[in-house]
């Protein structure tokens, strides 16, 4: 055990848990597939069977027809899951439909508007209710983010903020004590799946230092860009974990739908986190 | 009435704020900054009225329209010739503006959205003439409808980018161009079209344009020693009708019409009339009123008009709507088409197709206008980007 805090008010709150168990040499993964993506049928048993092959989290993307912090690739999967006919309900009994068989942590992503459609208390109500632990809404920074924030802690979800390269300091320290959960820091500037591991490298070093230094009260994840196990732990050799979204769902449109897509997605995600065994 | 909107977070009543990913957060307050020092810097002010006169034309004309004015036998009506500027449109006075902010900022890189292809080519003039690298996303269908204007941004220096996701409009265009700028915001200054985005864009470009009213109100002053009764401007995002306006708006007599582009109708699925039917979500970095479903899914606008062609609307008119300040109705596809023909036919005026949208209201506000009134249009662009629509529209309809 690398830490050893005490529980607080809810002693049922996964994402915590799942950072206190985690082993001083080890790095928790976090997969983003967005709800819906490559088929409805396929999302529920996909999270089961990454938990199975090594995720420690799940961000369960919402698709918006308008991803702006997104790469071609997410831009892809939700146009696929809206053409399927994803809805946020649907995505909401996804995430009941897991929980009859797994307590990874799910956290929801996605934009703020169809949110505010679905109303935000009674979203973050719906959400705790199947069983959701954690929301993260990129284009909700802290200054627009309070009602959100107050009906999140009122229904026991973690707000999960994003820190960038050039968030100052302050800024940096501002949002982890927003953030509840953890805090997503984006390794690069750019959209989601943008850049390559060697690209990466160079620049995030420093970056990190800063987020190690700013960001105290939280755990961290480091996302954007990651392709492969290598990079993963490279990358997040000061952090907590690492969170793996476009590479993943580019392994699925390579192969779906031919016969054995599932099986090669989940040998890269195990590869993702055990590296070749 | 006193108005002072937009508070310091940016917000027109409840409309506006900044929805953007971290990322960008840092150069919003870096801009907020420059744009604030902008405006108590003397020399600032000084360059950018100077170019406004030896550059953009300005002042542009106030033209008594008398032939229109016997057409309709009631309110005398007024044309403000933003058509005059330099590059056919209203869009340079902002171009220039936040283009000289991008210096001063240090910035090397200029991106910009267009619909029409008038903000792009002001862009792109703007660029030209200052000498910077400017890259212009525009939607595929976008292109295709403004040739000319793709041409002419290209001649000018600019690097047009064809955007193929989506509608393949205006919205996608401002997709691909936020992407541009989350990627690159170290060196890259987003040059924003219209009042929306995130603040302070609204506000700031809003003010590069209340030139519009404050020239309006002085020279109508002159010649009639009076304010209007009536100013009409069309609304896509709604810079133009926004810098037409904000002069006015503590003037309550002065009743202020926006007109939308309703398509093929406000009860179609085949609109761009955002306050008509629309309801308040975000997009583009401002909560606003927007087409969306019930899912909050953004809907595809429809408008035979590129620039109106939009599926959200600035976050100060939402606020303006809201508070019945100023009223917004639609005009479709048709209605607009008549206005074009119309309007060439009595005042020599091809106006843009976006601006006709405004005049085609005439036929509605007119019958109810008294004789010693006043009507003033913002005659917004010029028509000649339109002439490929505006051939094949009246060649179908001669058939």
């Amino acid at each position: 055990m690398s830490t050893k805090k005490t529980m607080t008010i809810q002693n049922k709150n996964r994402i915590q848990s799942v950072f206190e168990s985690r082993k001083s040499d080890e790095k928790l993964m976090s997969l983003f597939i967005t709800a819906g993506y490559p088929d409805l049928e396929s999302t529920v048993e996909l999270v089961l069977d990454f938990e199975k092959n090594g995720a420690d989290l799940i961000e369960l993307g919402m698709p918006f027809s308008d991803p702006l912090a997104d790469g071609p690739t997410i831009q892809y999967a939700s146009n696929i899951a809206i053409e399927n006919g994803i809805t946020m309900s649907k995505i909401l009994d996804m995430v009941s439909d897991i929980r009859e068989n797994s307590e990874i942590p799910i956290i929801l992503m996605g934009y703020i508007n169809p949110i505010l459609r679905y109303g935000i208390e009674k979203f973050c109500k719906d959400a705790s209710d199947k069983g959701v632990d954690g929301l993260i809404v990129p284009d909700a920074p802290i200054e627009e983010s309070s009602k959100l924030s107050d009906a999140a802690k009122k229904f026991n979800l973690d707000l999960i903020y994003l820190v960038a390269p050039n968030s100052t300091d302050d800024r940096m320290k501002a949002i982890d004590e927003q953030s509840r959960g953890f805090v997503y820091c984006v390794s690069v500037t750019g959209v989601t799946g943008a850049r390559t591991g060697e690209e990466i490298s160079n620049s995030v070093d420093k970056f990190i230092d800063r987020v190690t230094n700013n960001v105290t009260k939280n755990p961290k994840l480091v996302g954007f860009g990651i392709k492969n196990h290598k990079d993963a732990i490279s990358i997040s050799k000061k952090v907590d974990g690492f969170i793996v979204g476009s590479a993943l769902i580019d392994t699925i449109r390579g192969n779906y739908p031919s016969n054995g897509w599932k099986q090669r997605t989940l040998s890269f995600v195990k590869e993702l986190k055990f590296g070749n065994i | 009435m006193n108005y002072n909107a937009p508070t310091k977070q940016g917000y027109f009543g409840e409309y506006g704020g900044k929805y953007v990913p971290e990322i960008l957060i840092p150069a919003l307050e870096e801009l907020e900054i420059a744009y604030e020092e902008s405006q108590n810097d003397p020399l600032f002010q000084q360059e950018f009225h100077s170019l406004l006169k030896e550059y953009v034309g300005r002042p542009t004309k106030l033209t008594y329209a008398n032939r229109l004015t016997d057409y309709y036998g009631k309110a005398k009506i007024y044309m403000k010739r933003e058509d005059l500027c330099h590059t056919g449109a209203h869009k340079i006075n902002n171009a220039i503006g936040q283009l000289l902010l991008a210096r001063n900022m240090g910035k090397k890189r200029i991106i910009a959205e267009t619909g029409a292809g008038q903000h792009g080519v002001a862009t792109a003039t703007a660029c030209a003439k200052f000498g910077f690298e400017c890259v212009i996303y525009m939607g595929a269908e976008d292109m295709e409808r403004q040739k000319l204007n793709v041409d002419r941004m290209r001649l000018l220096g600019a690097e047009v980018r064809s955007v193929t996701s989506g509608s393949q409009t205006l919205k996608d265009a401002t997709n691909e161009a936020i992407r541009d700028w989350v990627t690159n915001v170290e060196n890259t200054f987003y040059i924003i079209g219209s009042v929306v985005g995130p603040h302070p864009y609204p506000m700031m470009t809003r003010n590069f344009h209340r030139v519009i009213g404050d020239e309006t109100k002085e020279q109508l002053q002159n010649s009639e020693g009076k304010l209007p009764d009536y100013l009409l401007a069309c609304v896509g995002g709604g810079s133009n009708a926004i810098g037409f306006f904000y002069p006015f708006i503590e003037d309550e007599s002065v009743k202020m019409i926006g007109i939308e582009a309703a398509g093929l109708g406000s009860d179609t699925d085949q609109t761009a009339a955002t306050l008509t039917i629309g309801s308040p979500g975000v997009l583009h970095g401002s909560l606003s009123y927007l087409l969306h479903n019930s899912e909050g899914q953004i809907q595809l606008a429809h408008s035979i008009s590129a620039g109106l062609d939009y599926p959200g609307i600035g976050p100060e008119h939402s606020h303006l709507h809201d508070i019945k300040r100023v009223r917004y109705y639609g005009v479709t596809d048709q209605q607009a088409m008549d206005a074009v023909k119309l309007i060439s036919d009595k005042e020599g005026i091809i106006p843009a197709i976006e601006t006709a949208h405004a005049f085609a209201y005439l036929e509605t506000l007119m019958p109810l206008t008294k004789k010693e009134e006043i009507v003033v249009v913002n005659c917004s662009g010029r028509g000649d980007k339109d002439m490929k629509t505006i051939s094949e529209w009246f060649s179908k309809e001669n058939k």
